[in-house]
């Protein structure tokens, strides 16, 4: 289980939690991210915060510190990226 | 009005970026009314939608929302207006439910929850063009079926396909009333929302909406029981054993209500949609560039400095028009009133003068609008907000903030009106709070002018330019910890997260651009517009009243060596200088004598209020050079660079030392000196409150800051 705001761009993965309490995951719900529905990392802004992210057919941006507590089962197939050395 | 005024009322409802603008525009025309829904800052658009037959019903464009769970007056408003609690309206007579044909699912989310309302629907499919490019299709009829026989119509209102479809619907649906069968709630969670009503009923005396009732189970943040008067304990107690209930029924309560919803609509679209495949491609596609590591912030700052270069140079030929015409008014209307030269006075330099005040930031709202409109319409600005927001987010802002502050830096009445931009209520506050910090090109005339006389003569172009750009960043050094002690410890809002959609590309639709930057105009000129007007015309009446013969009649006794020019603005000095706004300017000197300000600049000041770049003309009539002084004057700018002070402590020095020209500049771009910000602000945060606050913290923040740069520089030097 990894949290949302360590995966690498391009990994995509199972949800397997959210926190209703928090009004983020409501949001997100609402959108119909639904726990066990697959959510992909697009991408990260060009200074590494929000995050850009894909389920359900479309992309929603949101921050690092809203991506911490949603927990993703990352998906064995991935295509894994080296991480970009950092500048 | 009232008379012809449709008795039916019919709302659209739907999520953003579903192209719901662009079907208002194509239902209803040209024929709209924009106003504000009272106490709070949220647009209400309507207009009259013919629905053939002779039916005509005033349809009602709420605000864009993904879910009834609100969070933001945007989403309250739209709840209150679909339930009937909004004093302004009754409870509509139908709900249109504009729905994106590419993405059902989701988009049919909020129009389940509004199956609970129990009101008669239409269903909109919007972009079906975009639908059927990426090979979906919809059966509409099985749809309608399962739906329980609402209409179901297909549109693409960028095309104007379909339009007609939905005007015969909506009749239609006025006659038949067909609603949205219900959510089947799991037995007990049926029970625990009857728990609830029992609760609202038993303490308030009155059995609540059903659709109140859900608020108040499901939502952690809800004003629903506020507005229904359930006072707190009771409330809490019958809410934590009714979740309980739900919890009982196998849901988290937060969760239950996406988590139905979601299972009803998966079961109700199975058949419905075929084929389609990849629904982001082409978009994911132009967003490797423009959302590129490098690529994609120098995309941004090319188009944001397109927009400023336009904003800031552009707009200056309409505005050179306007002034220009305003000038020609004058002259042709100020002869025949000769013979009364009060009236004459009040006519060009109160009334026309007042209404080119507010003309002049006509072309800068139009052109700002003009890029706000094609950025939010094309989906870039969403992308924009999210290759900014790091750099807000610290301060309580967010990535939406840039385009308005940017936009401060040329105008700041522009740049606050595009706070609309910001959903966030207590980010769009603090956005409209700190961008009349940012240099406008209103004080560029008191930096240029203090430079040439000044720094420029005295320290050379070097020093001139490192003062011209200090100067530009002083109000953002200020602005930004601003909104970071109003965002941390003074606003007690709730801040929202910053989850926001990457929407599709699109072009877009000419009509909707232009018809958003002559709404935004029209509203400028009507509300903040009268507020300029008046403000122009009392300070006129302060600076022109008493008027007595005997001052004009001395000056021209001992003037006669001198020129006609000379003596003229000699009159013109002494007429202001035993003015209203005069005597008040001297008498309250000893309040800016700590900034270095003699009475002459004092007036100055005070008559910058309403707007500061009339503190050039204005030192031009109290140093006695005529009110046509421009910040290039090689006249006044010699006449300031020799006066001395006349008396005091500091007889025969310089008026215009450095540190007093620091602090006349610090003071310019500190102070909140525009009467139409300040009446913007007022219209834009919904009540004299803010626009007050900013006006208080501002000034007095301009003073402290020019004291300290006099009496420090003043020390050094």
């Amino acid at each position: 289980m990894t949290p949302l705001s360590q995966l690498l761009p391009g990994q995509y993965g199972k949800l397997t939690s959210l926190n209703p309490e928090r009004s983020v995951d409501q949001r997100l719900m609402a959108l119909g991210l639904l726990p066990g529905m697959v959510l992909k990392l697009v991408r990260k802004a060009p200074l590494g915060d929000p995050l850009a992210i894909e389920f359900a057919g479309q992309v929603v941006s949101l921050r690092l510190t809203e991506a911490q507590n949603i927990l993703i089962d990352v998906a064995a197939d991935c295509p894994v990226q080296r991480p970009r050395p950092q500048a | 009005m009232s008379a012809t005024e449709p008795s039916l009322t019919v709302a659209l409802v739907g999520n953003p970026n579903t192209g719901k603008s662009t079907l208002f525009n194509a239902l209803t025309g040209l024929r709209q009314r924009v106003g504000n829904y009272p106490g709070v800052t949220v647009a209400r658009k309507s207009g009259q939608c013919d629905c053939g037959n002779g039916t005509k019903v005033e349809l009602i464009d709420l605000p864009g929302l993904y879910s009834l769970s609100a969070a933001s007056p945007d989403e309250q408003v739209v709840i209150d207006a679909l339930s009937g609690h909004l004093a302004a309206d009754h409870r509509p007579d139908a709900v249109v439910v504009v729905v994106d044909a590419t993405n059902l699912l989701r988009n049919l989310f909020l129009a389940s929850q509004l199956s609970e309302l129990a009101l008669p629907v239409v269903l909109v499919l919007n972009q079906a063009d975009v639908a059927a490019e990426q090979g979906l299709k919809i059966d509409t009829e099985l749809l309608s079926r399962r739906l329980g026989g609402v209409p179901v119509v297909l549109t693409s209102a960028w095309k104007g396909e379909g339009i007609a479809g939905v005007r015969r619907a909506i009749g239609e649906a006025l006659v038949q009333r067909v609603r949205m069968p219900a959510v089947e709630w799991p037995a007990l969670v049926e029970e625990a929302m009857a728990d609830v009503a029992a609760g609202v009923a038993a303490d308030i005396g009155r059995a609540p909406g059903r659709a109140d009732v859900e608020r108040l189970l499901f939502d952690s943040t809800t004003s629903v029981g506020q507005r229904l008067g359930w006072a707190a304990p009771r409330r809490d107690a019958v809410i934590r054993a009714a979740r309980d209930k739900v919890r009982r029924a196998g849901y988290n309560p937060l969760a239950a209500e996406p988590l139905i919803h979601y299972e009803r609509l998966r079961k109700l679209l199975e058949g419905v949609v075929q084929g389609g495949g990849n629904r982001t491609g082409g978009s994911a596609a132009v967003d490797q560039v423009l959302l590129h590591r490098v690529l994609g912030p120098m995309v941004f700052a090319g188009i944001m400095l397109g927009m400023f270069a336009s904003v800031f140079w552009l707009a200056k030929f309409p505005m050179q028009w306007i002034s220009g015409g305003v000038d020609w008014l004058k002259a042709v209307v100020a002869p025949s009133l000769d013979s009364m030269p009060m009236l004459q006075s009040l006519v060009t330099d109160g009334m026309i003068g007042g209404v080119g005040a507010f003309l002049a930031f006509l072309p800068q709202i139009l052109i700002l609008f003009l890029f706000v409109s094609i950025l939010e319409d094309s989906g870039y600005m969403a992308r924009a907000a999210f290759i900014m927001d790091r750099l807000f987010s610290w301060c309580g802002l967010n990535g939406k903030s840039f385009v308005p502050m940017l936009s401060g830096f040329a105008c700041a009445i522009p740049g606050i009106l595009s706070t609309r931009t910001i959903e966030d209520p207590k980010a769009r506050l603090a956005t409209a709070f700190a961008v009349p910090f940012m240099s406008c090109s209103a004080r560029f005339p008191i930096y240029a002018l203090m430079c040439a006389a000044f720094i420029l003569p005295k320290y050379g172009a070097g020093w001139e330019s490192v003062v011209m750009v200090g100067m530009h960043c002083v109000g953002l050094l200020f602005a930004v910890p601003t909104a970071f002690v109003l965002t941390r410890f003074v606003l007690k809002v709730k801040p929202q997260p910053f989850v926001l959609e990457l929407p599709r590309y699109q072009m877009p639709k000419p009509r909707d651009v232009l018809w958003r930057m002559w709404q935004n105009a029209a509203e400028f000129v009507s509300k903040a517009g009268t507020v300029i007007f008046a403000i122009t015309i009392i300070v006129w009446a302060l600076s022109y009243f008493p008027r007595d013969p005997a001052v004009e009649q001395r000056i021209r006794a001992n003037g006669d060596s001198v020129g006609a020019e000379v003596v003229a603005a000699r009159v013109q000095a002494a007429y202001v200088e035993q003015s209203y706004m005069g005597r008040f300017g001297k008498a309250v000197q000893p309040i800016f004598d700590p900034c270095g300000f003699d009475w002459k600049i004092t007036v100055g000041v005070l008559a910058s209020f309403p707007a500061r770049e009339v503190i050039v003309s204005t030192l031009g009539v109290t140093y006695s050079v005529g009110e046509g002084a421009k910040a290039d004057s090689k006249h006044l700018q010699q006449v300031m660079f020799d006066a001395k002070w006349t008396e005091g402590p500091r007889v025969g020095t310089p008026i215009f030392s450095l540190a007093a020209v620091l602090a006349l500049m610090v003071f310019f771009a500190l102070c909140s000196q525009c009467g139409p910000t300040i009446a913007t602000l007022a219209q834009e945060t919904g009540g004299w409150k803010w626009a007050a606050i900013s006006f208080v913290y501002m000034t007095a923040l301009a003073w402290l800051m020019a004291v300290a740069v006099y009496q420090v520089v003043i020390r050094l030097t």
